[in-house]
């Protein structure tokens, strides 16, 4: 197929580099949002400082939920249509680089709710939904993990993340109508218009900084299985 | 019958060497072709019996293990009986999966299978076919066992419950087949499986249970409405689609 070693991963000096600058500019801006949250940003009447954790929690789900997965499951869906060997180490990155951002989510979450509703857990739709897809999404990763050449596991890998795309509306569909029948408590995530300025404000920065991070893990990770792909290439050729 | 259909004989049947003759004649050979993979499949469990045997002995050990943690005076039996049906149903409907395309990996056969001109669509429907009877025989026995176990009263919506578990039964096979393929190509082939399709089960096993529950606690069927369409439209969407997808699980 067309698994051609990528040689312009390896002629180009900027990915060999140990440490990216735009790593370490997406760090300092994820720290600067973070001190900004915490010692700059009113503390919510209601919810506590406790509130204080949406500042990763919901930059994190969209990082996570809203762009690693499509972009895991669509560039499958891509590479099982024209078989380019990049779709599939994008997808292969989007979902390492996802898996890290849903945990984040789901780690935070039950900080948060320890704290506001008194209880580690909930079955809610929303975070029932979260930790099927954050399971389904190791399961692709473990599947990688097990396949020895390039083309298979890329083919193999590709027709998992093909069927998540379908998969994704069901289990949606699916926790909403089971909660609907079973009314519990609800989460109550603060609507951006109604936030103070000044919280609101704190809100955007976040969102943009850990887009950034997760763009430039991105970039990262997928840089680096361009070269290990190159290095497999030499090594059998 | 043609040279071709008598190829597709020898090719598959391991039962007859000789040809015999097919009513079946006019029906589209994709159809037939399914048929006979699936009746090739029955017939080298049928012989052996050592998964069927495995994956009852484990339903039935599960509903024991089950019944005996269970505390009838703290959760009724309402309550538990619809999740422990269906835990027993997807874990014993693995068993069998794996043994799917392990079967024909081992000595080669599948090569031979992929050489003949039979369709890969059709191997793969023959598969999930012969799957969906394998797992509905599993479920045969178990359903009844946990009926008996947690005196459930059925009266007469068996034909309901009956309906449930083999709608969701097909949505099992199809996706538990196509995974089966995937997984067959791994290291990790038994300890992957469950791993890969238990997260895609979640939308069957979740209104599969909540209409068994429905059913079996005597509520009208217009509760059980929704979960109903769910479960026919998670069947229609992943059997058309994993029949599109299965293709790309074989080496070029």
């Amino acid at each position: 197929m067309t698994h051609s070693p990528t040689t312009t991963a390896v002629s180009d000096p900027r990915a060999v580099r140990g440490v990216d600058a735009w790593l370490v500019i997406a760090l300092v801006a994820v720290v600067a949002v973070c001190v900004r949250a915490i010692w700059f940003t009113p503390v919510d009447a209601m919810l506590g400082a406790a509130q204080k954790i949406f500042y990763v929690h919901v930059p994190a789900a969209i990082a996570g939920l809203y762009i690693a997965c499509p972009l895991m499951a669509i560039s499958s869906l891509g590479y099982l249509w024209i078989k380019d060997e990049r779709l599939d180490r994008l997808a292969e990155s989007s979902a390492e680089v996802g898996l890290l951002f849903m945990g984040m989510v789901l780690v935070t979450g039950p900080i948060w709710a320890r704290t506001s509703w008194g209880t580690w857990w909930v079955w809610e739709a929303r975070i029932t939904a979260t930790v099927f897809l954050w399971l389904m999404v190791l399961g692709y990763l473990v599947l990688r993990g097990a396949v020895e050449t390039p083309e298979s596991r890329a083919r193999l890998s590709a027709v998992m993340g093909a069927l998540a795309v379908i998969l994704v509306p069901f289990v949606h569909l699916t926790v909403r109508l089971f909660r609907g029948m079973h009314p519990g408590p609800v989460v109550l995530k603060p609507e951006a218009p109604s936030l103070p300025p000044e919280m609101l404000t704190t809100f955007l920065w976040s969102n943009l900084a850990f887009l950034l991070l997760f763009f430039v893990l991105l970039r990262m990770r997928y840089r680096w299985s361009g070269l290990r792909n190159a290095v497999v290439a030499m090594e059998t050729a | 019958m043609s040279a071709d259909d008598r190829h597709r004989d020898r090719a598959l049947d391991p039962a007859t060497h000789h040809v015999t003759p097919h009513a079946t004649h006019h029906a589209p050979s994709f159809v037939r072709d399914a048929l006979r993979i699936a009746r090739k499949d029955l017939l080298i469990e049928f012989r052996t019996r050592s998964a069927f045997l495995a994956a009852t002995v484990f339903a039935v050990l599960a509903v024991a293990i089950f019944r005996f943690t269970w505390d009838p005076t703290a959760i009724p039996a309402m309550d538990l009986a619809p999740g422990v049906l269906w835990v027993i149903f997807t874990f014993s409907g693995l068993l069998g999966l794996n043994r799917s395309f392990a079967l024909e990996l081992a000595e080669r056969a599948y090569d031979g299978l992929l050489a003949s001109q039979v369709s890969r669509e059709a191997i793969f429907t023959g598969k999930v076919l012969a799957n969906l009877v394998f797992v509905a025989a599993i479920q045969t026995l178990a359903l009844p066992a946990v009926v008996l176990f947690f005196d459930l009263p059925v009266g007469g919506a068996w034909g309901l419950l009956i309906g449930i578990v083999l709608l969701a039964a097909l949505g099992l096979s199809a996706v538990g087949t196509l995974f089966a393929a995937v997984a067959a190509n791994t290291r990790l082939a038994e300890l992957l499986l469950p791993m890969m399709t238990l997260p895609f089960f979640v939308p069957l096993v979740i209104p599969a249970a909540q209409a068994s529950a429905v059913v079996l606690r005597g509520l009208p069927l217009s509760a059980a409405m929704d979960w109903f369409k769910l479960l026919l439209a998670f069947d229609l969407m992943f059997v058309f689609a994993s029949i599109v997808v299965f293709p790309f699980t074989i080496e070029e």
